[in-house]
């Protein structure tokens, strides 16, 4: 038999793949084997992706006796699936996430989409950001009354923010 | 048009000709993860949960916008369809393989617009994946129309979202954005010199995933690449289209560069490679599906060198899906893989001497 992909060498490896139920059979020589298998390998980085994910985060951690009390996943659950149970795991989780995050995603915060109802929000958010900027820098300059009335400001802002969440958390889909 | 025409019919609009950059890059593709707030993520969800999800989804996509630019949309439970059926639109690419992955078939669920650019799965790793798809590169394009149903939808939704980690999802790879942009790129020329291994091994290293013709975990079938980005957190959607499109355009260029290449150096062989396949596609009795791909390829390329008249991308990309497994099964029955083969062939000629005629 001639190799299938070079149509030149004999061919002397066989090996058959099955892959979403579409079972694929190749005879080939030892160099395309080779090939293949490099080519193979370029194409699929993320085949066990979960798995790898689930390797990242390592088990046997204090970390695996943790639990979302509002999903119920484990720590333990997590490191063997790698997917998160619910949008509370993000906290739940939290430090043992955050790191993983950093390593997949790089050093990011999320800079793209806001939901139209977390829009006021999230201006808000930003607010308060710029408003600690500026504390730190009366601080630094020494305007302490200037820094007292951006304090009581952040703290003011900051309420109204506590009290928002609850209603959002409250607010229920599709009405 | 219902899922029933959908699954009964090889085309879809992404095949269509005349798109920017045809010669290249087949379709245009954007998805976007998103969870509803306050319930578990589909691995986890079950019983009632998982159909108050099918309904808030059910009730977001009547949508007065939504219904107007794209028409009735209606989830249609995977339940319902024949496993065929399912498996024809993956291979139409209007659904992901992993949507078919066993278990919970009972709470996944599909939508799909009539004129098949949006399509909706519903529980599969995220309540949501909101995914639209156009013929040829228009990125930006697809984007804006799956962002403009992402507002639509969110309007009843209320997602899963927070400050620092933007949108929330099962996994940690589609947190910020849940935005995955990709093109399918037909590389026969870069294939054919090599360069293929160096242009791959560039794009990985500007934060792109290369994959086969039907996502993760395939085989590059057909010369067929899709790329994607990889990173979903920490830049805006414009950004991450935009890095896409220029590396997109760099990718078309050296697969450009290689086909003038070939052309002008070896033009004889080209000509019998691309007229040896188009024979083949006439008149061959038996086609295994591995042999299909590249006999399309082949003809394809000499469809955008000029050196093949008459024959559209829409024809072979519609024979790509033809000559799939699923395709082959729900028209001839329960087939043996060589029964395959036949029918397959048989539809291949079929196809081109219907063209001739019209040609003719």
């Amino acid at each position: 038999m001639i190799c299938e992909r070079c149509k030149q060498r004999p061919a002397t490896v066989h090996y058959t793949e099955i892959i979403n139920n579409q079972k694929k059979q190749m005879n080939i020589c030892e160099v395309c084997a080779k090939d293949e298998q490099i080519a193979s390998f370029n194409l699929m980085p993320q085949q066990n992706l979960h798995d790898f994910l689930a390797g990242i985060f390592g088990p046997g951690s204090e970390v695996d006796q943790l639990q979302c009390p509002q999903c119920g996943l484990t720590g333990h659950k997590f490191s063997a699936h790698g997917l998160l149970g619910c949008s509370n795991c993000y906290q739940e989780f939290e430090d043992r996430i955050e790191p993983m995050i950093r390593r997949i995603q790089g050093t990011g915060v999320h800079t793209g989409k806001v939901p139209a109802r977390s829009l006021g929000r999230y201006r808000v958010i930003r607010e308060v950001e710029q408003l600690k900027k500026s504390l730190r820098e009366s601080v630094a300059r020494e305007e302490f009354e200037k820094a007292a009335e951006l304090r009581d400001r952040i703290r003011e802002t900051e309420q109204k923010l506590a009290g928002e969440e609850y209603e959002n958390d409250h607010q229920a889909n599709g009405e | 048009m219902t899922i029933k025409q959908t699954v009964n019919n090889p085309y879809s609009p992404w095949m269509d000709d005349d798109a920017p950059e045809a010669d290249i890059v087949i379709s245009s593709r954007v998805r976007l993860a998103r969870d509803i707030a306050g319930y578990p993520f589909p691995h986890l969800l079950s019983g009632q949960s998982a159909e108050d999800v099918m309904d808030i989804v059910g009730r977001a996509v009547e949508d007065e916008d939504l219904v107007r630019r794209l028409g009735k949309l209606k989830v249609v439970r995977l339940s319902q369809l024949p496993s065929l059926d399912r498996q024809i639109l993956v291979d139409k690419h209007l659904i992901s393989p992993d949507l078919l992955k066993a278990g919970g078939e009972e709470a996944k669920g599909v939508v799909i617009s009539e004129d098949e650019r949006l399509s909706i799965m519903i529980n599969e790793e995220d309540h949501l994946r909101i995914q639209c798809i156009l013929s040829g590169l228009r990125l930006q394009d697809v984007y804006l129309l799956a962002d403009a149903v992402d507002d639509a939808l969110e309007k009843r939704v209320n997602y899963a979202f927070s400050d620092r980690y933007g949108f929330l999802t099962a996994c940690l790879t589609n947190i910020g954005t849940g935005l995955r942009a990709s093109v399918m790129l037909h590389l026969p020329a870069l294939v054919a010199s090599g360069g293929i291994r160096d242009v791959l091994t560039a794009v990985s290293k500007l934060g792109l995933t290369v994959r086969g013709l039907y996502g993760e975990g395939t085989e590059a079938a057909g010369n067929l690449f899709q790329l994607s980005n990889q990173i979903t957190l920490g830049q805006s959607e414009e950004d991450i289209v935009s890095n896409l499109v220029s590396i997109t355009r760099q990718v078309i260029n050296r697969e450009r560069t290689a086909r003038r290449y070939i052309y002008q150096q070896k033009p004889e062989a080209l000509q019998d490679k691309v007229s040896r396949a188009y024979g083949t596609m006439r008149h061959a009795y038996l086609l295994s599906a591995g042999e299909a791909m590249q006999l399309l390829s082949d003809v394809r390329l000499g469809v955008d060198t000029g050196l093949v008249k008459g024959l559209s991308h829409r024809t072979l990309s519609e024979l790509m899906v033809v000559s799939r497994p699923a395709y082959l099964v729900k028209l001839g029955g329960r087939l043996s893989a060589q029964e395959c083969d036949i029918l397959r062939a048989r539809l291949f000629r079929e196809k081109m001497a219907e063209i001739n005629q019209t040609n003719a």
